[in-house]
């Protein structure tokens, strides 16, 4: 699996768009999908929330698990994809484009976000 | 028991095939190839392949193996017609379920019976133990089987293209000698998914041909392998009850919904007789928490240990439950008060991490194939 090179990384599996206009968009990889299994619920938050650098901030639930959703910065929700609300197959089939979860307005970020390829050592277990 | 988990004779098979892997009752089994709710899907339109060489078996035989399976079960295994299965389960002198199992007859004097895999060290003590005063043999055959399971409605059809076997005088819960893909096999039309299919005993040296040769045969009908992940979704839909989940020595089979596979008429005793007498009578003065059907309103999915809430009070537990792919809703089975178990009892709802969310009470199962 590849993970894309412009994006950056949590180490609970979220990755991050560079903030444009300050508004960075939030999923999860691939790899984390592939770890839950088919995703059928999304519980994503809400427009206008306050979310925390590591922090739970929502829950995606699998057929055979529920997982919190963490977020990989500090800031505002100014948009979650309802797309995925509606169909949260989305995560599975498209985590790093359709499946996207979240945007926020950054406030602050956490000094350990990893690269694309830190990540793909990290998630590999090297 | 042991921290190093075993592997089944297709354990590289599972591995090439990119299986998720996971540890079941001591044992590392697939649980899902790639995406648990296609491998449902095709079992209950198509055909699915699993791998359930985890199960345990253990040979009953001898003059007296049927008294001595009379006396350690709770069902009447004298009345088992040859090469016919039963279902049936082992209680303590308490009456509570130690497992449940299928008993195959194999021979005139000759019984399998089939424990659950994180049960069958314990089954296998009791039955040897109460044996003991029977003329039988009691014999550990966890080791010599693989056991292969092809279920679905295409799956009469991928056997019958690699085996001589008279699939057609097979009967549900039935099991006869064949020869499958050139090799020697247990054959019985027995399974856990609610839909047609099949079970193959074969030895463990034999299980890769075999699972190649299916694989071969479904290729064009849509038979995909299937893991241990839409077993479960399967046989919840199919209503059929889990070990240690709707089934646990804290209960008798009364308490579980399931008190038919008691049989007081069969002669002479069995372990747990008179606390099941007693149980069944307890059942009809006061009815115990009975199991049923919870369906969502929503798309919150409950899980097991869940409470049950009406009015703000619980008034049950949920012991399985999960998104069903078939209804497209999560579901779940629980057990409730009798006074909420009626079908369409309203106000009933689960408590999902703090949230009560609505379900409707509806009867088991919630998938039955059209036959």
């Amino acid at each position: 699996m590849s993970n894309p090179q412009q994006l950056r990384y949590s180490k609970e599996h979220e990755w991050l768009s560079t903030a444009e206009d300050g508004v960075a968009t939030v999923g999860i990889t691939e790899f984390a999908a592939n770890a839950l299994g088919d995703v059928v619920y999304a519980q994503l938050p809400a427009v206008g929330d306050t979310v925390s650098a590591g922090e739970s901030c929502g829950e995606l639930e699998s057929t055979k698990s529920v997982s919190d959703l963490y977020s990989p910065v500090t800031g505002e929700v100014v948009e979650a994809n309802q797309d995925v609300v509606d169909d949260p197959s989305l995560v599975n089939s498209a985590p790093f484009e359709g499946g996207w979860l979240f945007k926020v307005r950054v406030t602050d970020e956490p000094g350990d976000l990893l690269s694309a390829d830190e990540y793909d050592a990290f998630s590999s277990g090297n | 028991m042991s921290t190093v988990p075993r592997h089944t004779a297709l354990d590289a098979t599972h591995r090439a095939l990119g299986a998720t892997m996971t540890d079941f009752a001591g044992w590392d089994m697939p649980l899902r190839y790639a995406s648990e709710r296609d491998e449902h899907n095709a079992v209950r339109t198509r055909a699915g392949l699993f791998d359930l060489s985890h199960m345990g078996e253990i040979t009953v035989s001898g003059p007296q193996a049927v008294n001595a399976l009379d006396y350690a079960l709770v069902g009447n295994i004298g009345t088992i017609g040859l090469g016919r299965a039963r279902y049936t389960m082992i209680c303590q002198e308490d009456g509570g379920i130690v497992d449940d199992l299928i008993v195959y007859r194999l021979g005139e004097t000759e019984y399998m019976v089939v424990a659950n895999a994180g049960n069958a060290q314990v089954v296998l003590d009791a039955i040897t133990e109460r044996a003991a005063g029977f003329d039988a043999v009691v014999r550990d055959d966890r080791d010599a089987y693989a056991l292969i399971a092809v279920q679905g409605p295409e799956s009469p059809g991928i056997l019958k293209s690699v085996t001589d076997a008279d699939l057609d005088g097979l009967k549900y819960y039935a099991g006869l000698p064949g020869t499958v893909a050139g090799v020697p096999a247990l054959i019985a039309r027995t399974g856990y998914t609610g839909e047609d299919g099949f079970e193959l005993f074969v030895e463990p040296r034999h299980a890769e041909t075999l699972w190649q040769a299916l694989t071969e045969a479904g290729k064009d009908v849509g038979l995909v392998p299937a893991g241990l992940s839409c077993r479960d979704t399967l046989r919840l839909e199919a209503g059929m009850p889990l070990y240690g989940h709707e089934l646990t020595t804290a209960l008798t089979p009364f308490d579980a919904g399931l008190g038919r596979v008691v049989k007081f008429e069969k002669e002479g005793d069995f372990v747990g007789r008179a606390a099941l007498e007693a149980a069944a009578e307890r059942a009809e003065t006061a009815p115990p928490r009975k199991l049923v059907g919870l369906i969502a309103e929503g798309r919150r999915v409950p899980r097991a240990g869940f409470p049950v809430v009406a009015d703000g009070k619980v008034i049950g537990e949920v012991t399985s439950g999960a998104p069903s792919p078939t209804l497209g809703r999560p579901i779940a089975m629980a057990y409730v008060d009798a006074a909420h178990a009626a079908p369409g009892t309203s106000g009933v709802g689960v408590d999902i991490r703090g949230t009560h969310e609505p379900y409707e009470v509806v009867a088991l199962p919630f998938y039955k194939r059209q036959k």
